[in-house]
C-alpha cells in the first residue's frame, strides 16, 4: 500500500514463553488516526515499542514513514514523535529546558530550539509555567508538555500510548483537544488505548488487538454492525421485578445490570421488537422508565470481540 | 528499495557521528541545569564526605597502625572512599532516568545513542573533581600536608579520578542490571563493606590477618596507598602505583563493554 504511513506484516516478539506480539497485521493510512484497542497486556505498548524503534521484534516486517524499523532505525527517528506511557521528561527541569533540550538532540540547533520551545510551549497554553519545575505539574499539564516534546519536528507518524491514562476527566479532554487539532496538519497518529470512548472519538479505524493480534478491524461503525446491529434497552422503576420482566419480554440473549434496573437485548426488527416489549409491559403491569432503541457501544463490541477471540484458543 | 535503505542507513551512521560531540554535551548540560536546579541536593552530596572526614578524625579519633599524623593517613583514605561511593550516585541517577521513561524518548530521538552515557559520564567526572577539591580545601583546614610536589599531587588526583571513572561504569552496569530503584538499594548495601573493608581509616596490618588480607586486595586500598605514597603522607607504599593503575583499567575493561552492551540491549 502506498500511501501507507505503518505497514506491520508478521509481527512477532516473545517474552519467555508468552508471545506479546504473536504475528500481528496493521496498516495505516497517511494523515489518520488509527486506533489500537485492547485489554491489558494485549501487546497495545510492545507494538508501540517496536514501532518507535525501542524493541527490536523477533519477526515480522515493519515499516513506518517507509523506512524499516529493524534497518533503517534512525531514519524511522527522524520522522517519528512518540509519547509514552509514563511521562518522558526530565521532572528536575521546566517546561522551557525540557523542550529545549529536545531541540537540541534532534539538532535543531541553539537558536531554533528556543524558539521552538517557545512556539510549542504557546500552543499548548504552557507558556505561563515559568521556571517550574515539571514535578510540580499537574497531570494534564505534564501530558500536554509530553506531547510538544513528541512533536518538536512535527512527526510523520506520531505514536500516543495510552495519553490519557491515569489523568482527571478534565485533563483527558485537554489532551484529546490537542490531538485532535494535530490531525488537522497532516500527521499520522496510531494511539493505543484502554478506553472505547477514546477511540471512538479520536480514532478515524480501529483495530482491536488480543493476545498479540488484530482480532477485528474497521470503522467505529462497521465494527458496531459487526457484533449484530441494534440493541433495545428497558430501564425498570422497580429493581425487584427485573426477573420477572427477562421471562415475559419477547426477547433473547437479555443482558441484565440491576444496578441500573437495565435490561438490554439485541434485536433484528426494530419496530416489531419495541411494540412487542412495550405491550408486554403494559399487559403485565410492570411499570418502566425508558424504553430504547440503540446501536451497540463500543463497549459491548470490544467484549464480544475479545470474549470470541477467548474462545477460539 | 534495498540501495535507498543502505544509503539511508550510511548517512543515519555518519549522522550519528557527527552529533556525537554535540549531543554528549547535550547531555552533560542537562546534568548541569539539573545541579542548578537542585543546589541542595548538590550541596548534600559534597558535604557527606566531609561529615565523614570529621566524624572519623574526630570522633572515632586516631586509626590504629598509623605511624605519624592520622589527618595525613585519613584525607587521602577519604578521597579514595569518596571515588568509591561515587558508584552510589551514578546508580541511583542511572535508574531514576530508566524508570522515569525519559531514557525512551531518548532512545527514540534521532540522536548519538552513546550520549545518554557519555552526558552522564562527564557530569558525574566533574562532580567528583568538585567532591575531590573540597574535600582536599577540608583535609588542608584541619592540618593535612603534602609532602610531594606539584606533580606527583596532580598525579595523585589523576588516581583518584581514574579509580572514579571505574566506578562510573561499574555504577551504570549495575544499575541497568538492577534495573528498579528497590534493586539499586541492595547494591548500595553492599558498596559500604566494600569501602569500609579498605585501608581508608586503618593499616591492614593493625586488623586480624584474614581482614588484613581482603583489605590489601581491595582495589580501593591500592588507589589509597599508592595516593598517600604521591601525597608523602604516612601509610604509603611505592610499590602500589601499578596496581592502582592496573586495577581501574582491570574494572573498566570488565564494566564499560558491559555497561554499553546492557544499554544497548534495552531494545531486547
Amino acid at each position: 500500500m502506498a500511501d501507507a504511513a505503518i505497514t506491520v506484516e508478521g509481527a512477532r516478539k516473545r517474552y519467555g514463553s508468552k508471545n506479546a506480539l504473536d504475528g500481528l497485521d496493521l496498516t495505516v493510512a497517511r494523515g489518520t488516526v488509527h486506533g489500537v484497542l485492547g485489554p491489558n497486556g494485549a501487546g497495545k505498548t510492545t507494538l508501540v515499542r517496536v514501532l518507535s524503534t525501542l524493541l527490536r521484534p523477533d519477526a515480522g516486517r515493519i515499516e513506518v514513514a517507509g523506512h524499516d524499523v529493524v534497518t533503517e532505525a534512525y531514519a524511522v527517528r527522524l520522522r517519528i514523535g512518540l509519547l509514552g506511557q509514563h511521562a518522558a521528561l526530565d521532572e528536575e527541569l521546566g517546561g522551557r529546558q525540557n523542550l529545549e533540550m529536545f531541540g537540541r538532540l534532534h539538532h535543531l540547533g541553539a537558536r531554533r530550539a528556543r524558539a521552538r520551545a517557545d512556539e510549542l510551549l504557546a500552543r499548548f497554553d504552557l507558556t505561563d509555567t515559568g521556571r517550574k519545575p515539571v514535578r510540580q505539574y499537574s497531570g494534564g499539564m505534564r501530558r500536554r508538555l509530553d506531547l510538544a516534546a513528541s512533536l518538536i519536528t512535527e512527526p510523520e507518524v506520531l505514536f500516543l500510548d495510552e495519553p490519557t491514562t491515569g489523568l482527571d476527566p478534565r485533563g483527558r479532554a485537554e489532551v484529546w483537544d490537542s490531538v485532535r487539532s494535530l490531525v488537522g496538519g497532516g500527521t499520522t497518529v496510531l494511539l493505543t488505548t484502554q478506553y472505547l470512548e477514546e477511540a471512538d472519538q479520536l480514532a478515524d479505524r480501529i483495530s482491536v488487538v488480543d493476545a498479540g493480534r488484530v482480532v477485528a478491524d474497521g470503522t467505529a461503525d462497521e465494527l458496531k454492525a459487526a457484533t449484530g446491529g441494534d440493541r433495545i434497552d428497558v430501564v425498570l422503576r422497580d429493581a425487584g421485578q427485573l426477573g420477572a420482566a427477562v421471562a415475559l419480554l419477547p426477547l433473547t440473549g437479555v443482558r441484565v445490570d440491576a444496578d441500573r434496573r437495565l435490561l438490554s437485548a439485541p434485536v433484528t426488527d426494530r419496530m416489531t421488537a419495541l411494540s412487542g416489549v412495550v405491550r408486554a409491559l403494559e399487559e403485565a403491569g410492570v411499570e418502566a422508565e425508558d424504553v430504547a432503541l440503540r446501536r451497540p457501544t463500543l463497549d459491548e463490541v470490544f467484549l464480544h470481540l475479545t470474549e470470541r477471540a477467548e474462545e477460539a484458543v | 528499495m534495498s540501495t535507498n535503505a543502505m544509503g539511508t542507513n550510511a548517512m543515519g551512521t555518519n549522522a550519528m557521528g557527527v552529533y556525537a560531540l554535540t549531543d554528549s554535551w547535550t547531555m552533560t548540560r542537562r546534568e548541569l541545569a539539573r545541579w542548578a536546579r537542585q543546589p541542595v541536593t548538590v550541596v548534600v552530596n559534597l558535604v557527606f564526605p566531609v561529615m565523614l572526614l570529621l566524624m572519623f578524625g574526630y570522633l572515632v579519633g586516631g586509626g590504629r597502625g598509623v605511624s605519624g599524623e592520622y589527618v595525613d593517613y585519613l584525607v587521602p583514605g577519604m578521597l579514595a572512599l569518596t571515588m568509591a561511593f561515587g558508584l552510589e550516585g551514578t546508580m541511583i541517577a542511572v535508574t531514576q532516568d530508566l524508570n522515569k521513561g525519559v531514557v525512551d524518548r531518548f532512545r527514540s530521538l534521532p540522536m548519538a545513542n552513546g550520549a545518554v552515557l557519555v552526558g552522564r559520564a562527564a557530569a558525574d567526572m566533574l562532580q567528583s573533581a568538585l567532591g575531590l577539591a573540597v574535600l582536599i580545601g577540608v583535609g588542608h583546614a584541619l592540618g593535612w600536608r603534602t609532602q610531594g610536589g606539584p606533580g606527583a599531587f596532580l598525579a595523585a588526583v589523576g588516581l583518584l579520578l581514574l579509580f572514579r571513572f571505574a566506578m562510573l561504569w561499574a555504577g551504570i552496569y549495575l544499575a541497568l542490571v538492577a534495573g528498579k530503584p528497590e534493586m539499586v538499594q541492595a547494591v548500595q548495601i553492599l558498596v559500604w563493606p566494600v569501602g569500609f573493608l579498605s585501608n581508608a581509616f586503618a593499616t591492614p596490618g593493625s586488623m586480624p590477618d584474614w581482614l588484613g588480607t581482603v583489605v590489601q586486595w581491595n582495589p580501593m586500598s591500592h588507589t589509597a596507598t599508592a595516593v598517600r605514597d604521591l601525597f608523602g603522607g604516612p601509610g604509603g607504599e611505592s610499590g602500589h602505583l601499578g596496581w592502582a593503575v592496573v586495577w581501574p583499567l582491570v574494572l573498566l575493561a570488565v564494566f564499560f563493554p558491559l555497561a554499553v552492551r546492557r544499554f544497548a540491549g534495552l531494545s531486547r
